[in-house]
């Protein structure tokens, strides 16, 4: 269970996050959607307490992360897989080394067994044979694989997304929401995905939630989202240029 | 007035915060390495990163030192009829001063540059943030077997240097000036000792750890995109640059 609470952050005086509230629910997928540049990551980058807030608490599984000291921090984000935004694989390893890189780090399992967990984690994401490649020779969907691999590998009960997608064509975007779903079917994990792509996120998601001037102005079903009144919802997510968000 | 006042203490205090900063990190980064568990791997492969990039630059460095060296002291003591003091005069330059200043200005050019720009690149494409968000400490992957890797580099460098400078300017005083081979080594028998030798070690440790130090900080903490890295990269290499030669004066008066 995620549970925040008017969460607030400023970067030299813009306010970005503005007394958020937000409650997810142990082993839901939620979408967050939202304007580029309008928080989405930076509240991602609070979940794992990357940045810390001017005010507000997180609690992940009733620990507030903004209290905790870094050692209190490394137990909650053991819980934790990130998939981000740019892949952020390790240059100097291979796919394999990627993969393993959690496992050697920070458990004690033999060689083998890690070998075994991480040539099925590479089965699952569609990279069999790729594990002496190093990130600079695969293509950006491959990488985004191997993200998703890696960050799946020491069975995290929470999945953090950061626009999986985006730059992907089609085919490869596809792909990459099935294997969530696939991968979310298998793990149960609860799941925050940050994503622009609409409507495709509405099949993957339970939930989704909508970020405009810092805080969450609708929350619900992909149904719900959907059927929405709400006519700042209704623009974004039907792409209008008319309608009560700015647009350029 | 006070307007003055006022803006002069937020820059004093912004100074002190920045330098508390930087000290800090270090203070951890040493802290970090005397822990295990210990990156061995890292440390060989920074080991060969520092050794490897920085030794053709080393050697064309103390040969070129140690030829000029050599001739300029030389017509400096024929004036006073002391020719044969050439051979301790360029090695206690070398190896008290030149040595160590020198390799690790170009230790700083060759790899600290590039040490920075590895780390920031991996700052500005969130491969630091994925360790973090892994659990695990970045400062035990990423800093802290670097500076216990220049720490053991420098010295050993340093001492290359030593050595290609002390024996090019042999070749230039015996070989192109005609000073006897015997004269140019004996004299130095007798004027260079353990001290001196010492004192270079000195400085050659104390500036892997302020190179290492200041690189793996600009680079840690990288601006954003290329332009954060490109300026992070020049303001290591110049502030490593100066430090070294601010600590330089200071050690070097502490212990002459």
């Amino acid at each position: 269970m995620i549970e925040i609470k008017g969460l607030t952050k400023s970067f030299k005086g813009q306010v970005v996050l503005d007394r958020l509230d937000l409650k997810i629910a142990a082993g839901e997928v939620v979408a967050i959607i939202g304007k580029s540049g309008g928080g989405k990551s930076v509240l991602l980058k609070h979940l794992i307490g990357l940045l810390k807030p001017d005010a507000g608490t997180i609690l992940i599984n009733g620990v507030d992360i903004t209290s905790v000291d870094i050692h209190g921090l490394r137990n909650v984000r053991q819980k934790f897989g990130v998939v981000f935004q740019g892949s952020a694989l390790f240059d100097s390893l291979t796919v394999f080394g990627n993969v393993a890189f959690p496992l050697r780090e920070r458990t004690k399992l033999p060689a083998e067994a890690i070998r075994e967990n991480v040539l099925e984690a590479l089965e699952d994401v569609g990279l069999r044979g790729m594990g002496n490649k190093y990130p600079a020779e695969i293509s950006g969907g491959m990488k985004k694989r191997v993200a998703l691999a890696r960050a799946l590998i020491a069975e995290p009960s929470i999945v953090l997304f950061d626009e999986p997608t985006t730059g992907l064509d089609p085919l490869i975007l596809n792909s990459i929401h099935r294997l969530i779903t696939h991968t979310h079917r298998k793990y149960r994990f609860t799941g925050i995905i940050i994503s622009h792509e609409i409507p495709e996120i509405f099949d993957v998601a339970d939930r989704v939630a909508m970020l405009y001037n810092g805080a969450i102005i609708q929350y619900g079903t992909p149904e719900e989202i959907q059927k929405t009144d709400n006519p700042f919802v209704k623009q974004f997510i039907t792409g209008s240029s008319e309608g009560p968000i700015e647009t350029l | 007035m006070l307007t003055f006042l006022n803006t002069l203490g937020e820059w004093f205090l912004s100074i002190l915060n920045g330098l508390g900063h930087v000290f800090l990190f270090l203070l951890r980064s040493l802290y970090t390495a005397a822990r295990p568990p210990f990156k061995f791997r890292i440390f060989l492969r920074q080991v060969r990163f520092f050794g490897n990039k920085s030794l053709l630059v080393v050697l064309m460095t103390g040969a070129f030192t140690g030829m000029v060296l050599s001739l300029q002291i030389y017509y400096t003591l024929r004036k006073f009829g002391s020719e044969a003091l050439l051979g301790p005069a360029v090695a206690l330059t070398i190896i008290r001063e030149l040595g160590p200043v020198l390799s690790a200005l170009m230790v700083t050019g060759r790899a600290g540059s590039a040490l920075t720009a590895e780390i920031g690149i991996m700052r500005i494409s969130e491969q630091i943030d994925a360790l973090e968000s892994m659990a695990l400490n970045p400062l035990r992957y990423l800093i802290a077997p670097n500076i216990v890797a220049a720490v053991l580099v420098f010295p050993l460098l340093t001492a290359i240097f030593d050595l290609i400078g002390i024996y090019s300017g042999y070749l230039v005083g015996v070989q192109l000036l005609g000073l006897s081979p015997g004269t140019y080594f004996s004299q130095m028998d007798t004027f260079v000792d353990m001290q001196d030798i010492r004192i270079g070690l000195y400085k050659s440790l104390s500036f892997g750890v302020i190179v290492s130090w200041i690189s793996c900080y600009k680079g840690y903490h990288t601006g954003f995109g290329a332009e954060g890295v490109s300026r992070a990269t020049t303001s290591a290499v110049v502030t490593s640059s100066v430090l070294i030669l601010v600590w330089d004066y200071f050690l070097g008066s502490i212990l002459l």
